[in-house]
């Protein structure tokens, strides 16, 4: 059971407090949007074996909605963010490229 | 024969009789016995019949490992089938039985398998019952399913109470041998927090029986010492009877605790001073989990091991030192170690017949070989079992050659044989969570590979093995590996290890081991055949080289085509013979094939620790509206709506729930009803940009709605999908309410946060969940003004509520807020008050509308009311692939806004196909005749792939009291254009049910009822 700390409450919360819900910063894609943005929005997603941006909900908590760096593979929790954001806070990119120099970095 | 002796037994007490049942026989047992050494105390060597061949089967093991002694323990809602005589303690009045023999144990029919065990090889039932395909599911199934099962399962509801703990711990050891003693006692003085379990009910693990010396004292004093200086720290916590079930994610552990198993009066009745439940299970979370686990002793593959008698030379050791049992008089031992040279000196000592000892090495002179000489046993290197003679009890052996195929050099007469194929590493923590092995050929084992360990969330190792588990098999490196480990998992969760010194250990020196996967080396196929690797699912040498010749390579599928390891004791004894054997037969190193995925638990746990206080009443607790005792008390009959309860209906003088509903339907079209529509959630939505938000959440705009009036709205996901339908009222300018289904009020409320936080986080608007701070009653019918004028209090009429509208103003003095809205077709006004005050509301409007007819009504009323009137319904009318526009409902659907949540998904081409299935109305051509709920309509076609061709189904299904007539609401093709057509609905029992498209609103289409 992962734990992930909640960056709007603090708090180190165990994954039954939280609601996962996939890959983090997707574009919407409303009214006007081609077939391909539309489809790209609704149903791609990246499955990564490693560093993945995830969002989380703490659910059974503050109720907020959180963005985690997390690797797929060895479970390791790199960093959780607010949700408020286009993309990944840039210290927190750079710690992940200082541990995993093979990674490709932040691909939107 | 297997008895007690009068000498030994380190946790007997033998000043104390404990009387038991076997199989239906009164037995004696001493305090301190396991039910396993008092049934070999007791000479009943005969334990259980094997799976799947049924054989007679003895103990195997002294521990958790055992494959065999399986047993039905207790009696009555005390029972529990596949219990382990190894793991259960002894007590006065235990009742225990054999499994898997009928009619009994020494007389068994199933034994029949075992004569045919030729025909039952690897993959059997997967050959031989695929052709013909009708008969796998009327004959072949139902037999084996008779057969199969281990075990017979409660009839009766367990009486027992369980519980889970919680908690947080620094360090978790696991396993109370000497080396997580060691490991408790580092990281105690460094000062972290430690939880020290271990599973048996003592402390010390093999040290104690083995015969190592600590600081020049038997190790038992120096237990004894560390258990005692443990106990005086405050920052440690120790727990026997309590196993490490599982290691989980980030440093998760469950740990499954056994209060009170071995206690007497527990099993007989709840004695009102015992308040512990019977089994804890600890959900820990700990900053590092360190397990010293220890090792289990493998088998020899040789023919006949598996029969009664023949015995792990460790386990031979533990009953003789632990328990004063003896396996049989004349002992003959089998190894390919120095180990178990152990148990022949044992043996020897306690005064018995060690014949021989049969060592599959070239050459034995250790310490231990050469004490066992000298006190003059016999010692045959290179010399291997042919086989073990006998049938229920072993008779003696057959000597051969181990470098050779089997020829028979000598027989052997004795009625035991204790065997040692070497020790494999409790490895199954580690592994739990991922940590990787590596093969030490030296030692023929697996052990951890401390560079690839489990991960906890900083990127570290959370995991460490201490002592044997970690590969040391001799005492001193137990114990200075396990004070490394202590040391270390302390420093690593903050603390500062104190500089200690490692206390002298000493054991006898061992020679290494030498692999001996089969015995003897060229075993013929029809000594395979007889010689078992997994001996609860009856699974041979033969059976794996069979797998390997027809082409099996992974280990994985091995195990799951031959069963090896899948057994509940999951492969503990013998699944590395068997991978050994795998990769011999296909030529492989052992690494290369590797092992099977070890998953938690480690050893089965009960259902109740599992389960917890969730049961019952807790199981899964339902959410009651103000007014759910009322109507507990007056009728209703529950029926469950998401996590509430709501009534179907009110049963009023013994009629049926058939009747009630006509009735509540009828008295309400006629006089009025009363519906607690509190379950409805409640949503407010606040801040100047809250109408922008609404219209995104809605299908229609809402941004225009004025202040005082209700709007019906749809809400889509963004695949265009309906999701959720209610009524929205707005309060001020920048307040408004939503009601959503009584099952959507959490997930709607969900969505518009998940909206606001995390795409639109820049509009300024607040939602809050006011679902249960309002109790909602519905008065509804023709008669529902006239009970709110009696009531008084505020101006109901249709001039100043007109439809549509709501109010806020108090009625019978109760802050209320009324709107007009309707989901019956009824002049209708669902009234709001604070829940505090709804059963005094509805009590008001009952005894007003006394005299008006009023009677309440539940949710079946008000489904097929609203059908009557051809208002959906979402879940009945959705399923999640439908779009607002095929329930005839483009009109809530807005043209004229840029965007809302599904709005381009609904222009996709597949969702703009005339061909989409589309709301109607359907009417029985026979009035009575109600169609199925979800049946479907054909058009007499077939299609490619010879199904018949639908054309749509039915979503609501009833018959109308009010109209006196069956009606349904449907999805059909091309349906609105097809009004009047007589389309036909098969049903599962043959018939065709025939009905005629109409228009999905059956009673009043002008809406005169309800806009009065």
């Amino acid at each position: 059971m992962l734990i992930l700390t909640c960056p709007n409450c603090g708090i180190a919360a165990d994954e039954t407090e939280l609601h996962a819900d996939g890959q983090a910063h997707i574009t919407r894609h409303g009214a006007g949007a081609s077939d391909d943005d539309l489809e790209e929005y609704l149903f791609m997603r990246n499955n990564p074996k490693g560093v993945h941006f995830e969002r989380w909900r703490h659910v059974y908590g503050c109720g907020k909605w959180f963005h985690a760096a997390r690797c797929t593979m060895t479970l390791e929790v790199f960093g959780t963010y607010p949700a408020q954001t286009l993309e990944p806070p840039k210290d927190l990119v750079a710690k992940i490229k200082k541990k995993r120099p093979d990674w490709e970095g932040f691909v939107k | 024969m297997s008895t007690r002796i009068q000498t030994g037994g380190r946790h007997l007490d033998r000043s104390k009789q404990v009387h038991f049942n076997w199989a239906g026989k009164q037995l004696t047992g001493y305090g301190g016995d396991t039910l396993a050494s008092a049934l070999l105390a007791n000479g009943e060597l005969l334990v259980g019949r094997s799976f799947k061949y049924h054989r007679a089967r003895g103990l195997i093991a002294s521990g958790a490992e055992e494959p065999n002694a399986l047993v039905g323990l207790g009696t009555g809602a005390k029972f529990e089938p596949n219990q382990r005589a190894t793991t259960t303690e002894l007590f006065d009045g235990l009742v225990a039985k054999p499994q898997n023999a009928w009619p009994s144990l020494a007389f068994d029919v199933g034994a029949i398998n075992k004569m045919m065990s030729r025909f039952f090889p690897a993959g059997f039932y997967y050959k031989t019952f695929i052709h013909p395909r009708f008969a796998w599911k009327h004959l072949f199934e139902p037999i084996i399913r008779k057969a199969a099962g281990l075990g017979a399962a409660p009839t009766e509801k367990d009486v027992d109470r369980y519980e889970y703990f919680y908690a947080h711990v620094d360090v978790l050891i696991i396993g109370g041998g000497i080396a997580g003693l060691a490991s408790a006692l580092a990281a105690g003085q460094a000062g972290a927090s430690v939880l020290l379990v271990e599973q048996t009910a003592h402390f010390g693990g093999r040290a104690v029986v083995d015969g190592v010396d600590i600081d020049d004292e038997p190790a038992e004093i120096w237990v004894e010492e560390t258990l005692a200086a443990l106990r005086e720290m405050p920052n440690v916590t120790i727990r026997n009877r309590t196993m490490g079930a599982g290691v989980y994610d980030h440093g998760y552990a469950t740990v499954y605790e056994r209060i009170n198993d071995h206690l007497p009066e527990m099993i007989t009745d709840h004695a009102p001073n015992m308040d512990a439940p019977r089994h804890r299970l600890w959900r820990v979370r700990a900053g590092r989990i360190v397990t010293a686990t220890g090792a289990i002793e493998r088998p020899l593959s040789f023919a006949g091991n598996d029969i009664p008698g023949v015995m792990l030379a460790g386990a031979v050791r533990d009953y003789l030192v632990n328990y004063g049992a003896s396996v049989g008089d004349r002992v003959v031992i089998a190894t390919n170690n120095d180990d178990a040279y152990r148990s022949a000196i044992a043996l020897v000592e306690a005064g018995l017949d060690v014949p021989v000892i049969l060592d599959a090495r070239t050459t034995a002179d250790g310490e231990l070989p050469t004490l066992a000489r000298e006190i003059g046993i016999r010692v045959e290197t290179g010399k291997a079992i042919s086989s073990v003679k006998g049938n229920k009890h072993v008779t003696g052996v057959g000597i051969c050659s181990q470098a050779g195929e089997g020829a028979e050099l000598e027989e052997i007469k004795c009625d035991a044989v204790a065997m040692s194929g070497g020790w494999s590493p409790v490895v199954h923590l580690w592994s739990h969570c991922g940590g990787k092995l590596n093969w030490d050929a030296d030692q023929s084992m697996f052990r951890p590979d401390p560079n690839r360990p489990p991960l906890g969330y900083d990127g570290a190792g959370f995991v460490h093995v201490a002592g044997t588990a970690n590969g040391y098999l001799d005492a001193a490196g137990v114990m200075e590996d396990a004070i490394k480990i202590g040391k270390l998992a302390a420093k690593e969760t903050g603390h500062k290890p104190k500089a200690t010194k490692v206390p002298s250990t000493f054991s006898a020196p061992e020679n290494p081991i030498e692999p001996i996967w089969q015995m003897p080396q060229g075993m013929s196929r029809k000594l395979q055949m007889k010689t078992f690797l997994d001996y609860q699912n009856d699974v041979k040498v033969s059976d794996v080289r069979l797998a390997a010749q027809e082409g099996y390579q992974s280990v994985e599928h091995t195990k799951r085509y031959t069963t090896l390891g899948m057994a509940t004791d999951q492969g503990k004894l013998s699944n590395i013979n068997g991978l050994a054997i795998l990769a011999d037969s296909l030529n492989a190193e052992i690494p290369a094939v590797g092992t099977t995925t070890f998953r938690p638990p480690y050893q089965p746990i009960s259902m109740g620790a599992i389960a917890g206080d969730a049961r019952g009443e807790l199981f899964k607790p339902i959410r009651q509206s103000p007014m759910h005792h009322w109507i507990d008390t007056n009728g209703g009959f529950w029926e469950p709506v998401a996590d509430w309860r709501r009534p179907y209906c009110f049963q009023q003088n013994g009629e049926s729930v058939g009747d009630a509903v006509t009735r509540e339907i009828l008295n309400t079209r006629q006089n009025v009803g009363l519906l607690d529509a509190s379950t409805l959630g409640k949503i407010i939505v606040k801040g100047p940009d809250a109408g922008k938000f609404l219209d995104m959440m809605y299908t229609n705009m809402m941004s225009t709605l004025k202040v005082g009036r209700c709007r019906y709205g749809l809400m889509c996901t963004e695949n265009g999908f309906l999701s959720d339908d209610g009524v929205v009222a707005r309060i001020d300018d920048e307040t408004f309410l939503c009601h959503t289904t009584s099952g959507g009020s959490d997930r709607i409320h969900a969505w518009m946060e998940e909206w606001l936080q995390t795409e639109w986080w820049d509009w300024n608007v607040y939602t809050a969940n006011v679902t249960e701070q309002y109790a909602q009653i519905a008065v509804v019918g023709p008669n529902a003004r006239k009970v709110l004028e009696k009531i008084g209090g505020m101006d109901v009429s249709a001039d100043a509520l007109p439809f549509m509208a709501f109010k806020d103003g108090e009625l019978g003095g109760i802050k209320a807020r009324p709107y007009r809205i309707s989901f019956s077709g009824e002049l209708s006004y669902e009234i709001a008050v604070p829940a505090s005050q709804g059963q005094a509301f509805w009590d008001m409007c009952m005894e007003a509308g006394a005299e008006f007819g009023i009677q309440p009504y539940g949710t079946e009323c008000l489904h097929v009311m609203r059908a009557e009137k051809g208002f959906i319904m979402i879940g009945d009318e959705t399923d999640g692939t439908v779009i607002p526009q095929d329930l005839g409902l483009s009109w809530a659907v807005s043209k004229k806004k840029d965007d809302f949540l599904g709005k381009r998904a609904q222009q996709r081409s597949h969702m703009v196909d005339p061909k989409r299935w589309r709301l109607v109305g359907l009417k029985s051509v026979e009035p009575n005749e109600v169609i199925p709920d979800g049946a479907y309509a054909i058009d007499g076609t077939v299609r490619d792939n010879g199904v018949k061709h639908m054309i749509g189904r039915i979503t609501s299904s009833y018959f109308s009291p009010t109209l006196n007539h069956a009606i349904a609401m449907g999805l059909v093709e091309n349906g609105p254009e097809r009004m009047g057509d007589i389309i036909d609905f098969p049903t599962t029992d043959g018939r065709v049910i025939k009905a005629e498209i109409c228009d999905p609103v059956f009673l009043d289409p002008e809406g005169t009822r309800q806009n009065v």
